[in-house]
């Protein structure tokens, strides 16, 4: 028994909400699921909702950090959302610094960071041109 | 110590009962009136032994019961496995320390979220862990 998780596309982002209790094949379906989707959606960002999840043990907090590392590597960029307080408390207690992977404390705050990263990169691609 | 509430027993033999190790003690929990950062440490310990009885020990058993000891009550989950056992008990409870699959947090992390935590293991007999959340 394992599900899918929906994958929803808004202009070159992914979202992806996560809002059941998920078991370990779920959660790695999503990770290939996702790394999948960037490349044929050619998407530059990936946003992934937490809000919903009570618990992130060391096996969601890799996958999180995996699914950073796999989407930098084909040109997106990942942004965790909505990350209750107790489960930040928890994740630094048992550990995980989830280094390497952004958050931002709403999916609002979180499509703006991916925004400002975009922007950040394309001006950095046109500066040669300008000058 | 007395038992307060047996809530019996849960086999551990496959993906979803690692769901249903979280669920149990997240009741067992709310009905201990933990608070909420206390109720998400324990949950996230059970998960982390609840998936190493399942991985490192071959499938096992989970039992959770409420617990009081005079005026403080608390959670007591045991999980039991006839795994293969740790041989080196001290080593595996280091962070980092990892058979290969995770990140070495498994026992290590789970010990730091509970007030309590023991663990029996010998090679070849499989290993029982016991952990224990007392409300404040």
């Amino acid at each position: 028994m394992s599900e899918r998780v929906p994958i929803l596309q808004i202009g070159d982002i992914l979202l992806v909400s996560i809002q059941t209790d998920l078991d370990d094949q779920s959660v790695l379906n999503l990770q290939d699921d996702l790394a999948a989707r960037v490349v044929e959606s050619a998407a530059h960002g990936v946003v992934i909702d937490i809000s919903a999840v009570e618990i992130v043990d060391s096996f969601v907090g890799r996958m999180l950090a995996t699914i950073a590392a796999i989407s930098r590597m084909l040109d997106a960029e990942t942004v965790v959302v909505g990350m209750r307080p107790a489960v930040a408390i928890t994740l630094v207690e048992l550990g995980l610094s989830l280094g390497g992977v952004s958050t931002a404390l709403n999916l609002d705050l979180g499509l703006r960071l991916l925004e400002r990263a975009r922007g950040g990169r394309d001006g950095l691609t046109a500066e040669p041109t300008a000058s | 110590m007395t038992v307060e509430a047996g809530e019996g027993l849960l086999p551990i033999v496959a993906n979803d009962d690692v769901v249903r190790a979280r669920q149990l003690v997240r009741t067992l929990a709310q009905d201990c009136r933990l608070s909420l950062v206390e109720q998400t440490k324990l949950v996230t310990a059970a998960s982390e032994l609840a998936r190493n009885t399942l991985v490192h020990g071959g499938g096992g058993t989970l039992r959770g019961e409420l617990i009081r000891n005079g005026l403080r009550r608390g959670v007591q989950v045991v999980f039991r496995d006839s795994g293969p056992g740790i041989a080196d008990l001290e080593l595996a409870l280091t962070d980092g320390w990892s058979s290969g699959t995770g990140m070495g947090l498994g026992l290590s992390g789970s010990r730091r979220l509970v007030d309590e935590f023991a663990i029996e293991s010998e090679p070849g007999r499989g290993t029982t862990v016991t952990i224990t959340k007392w409300a404040r």
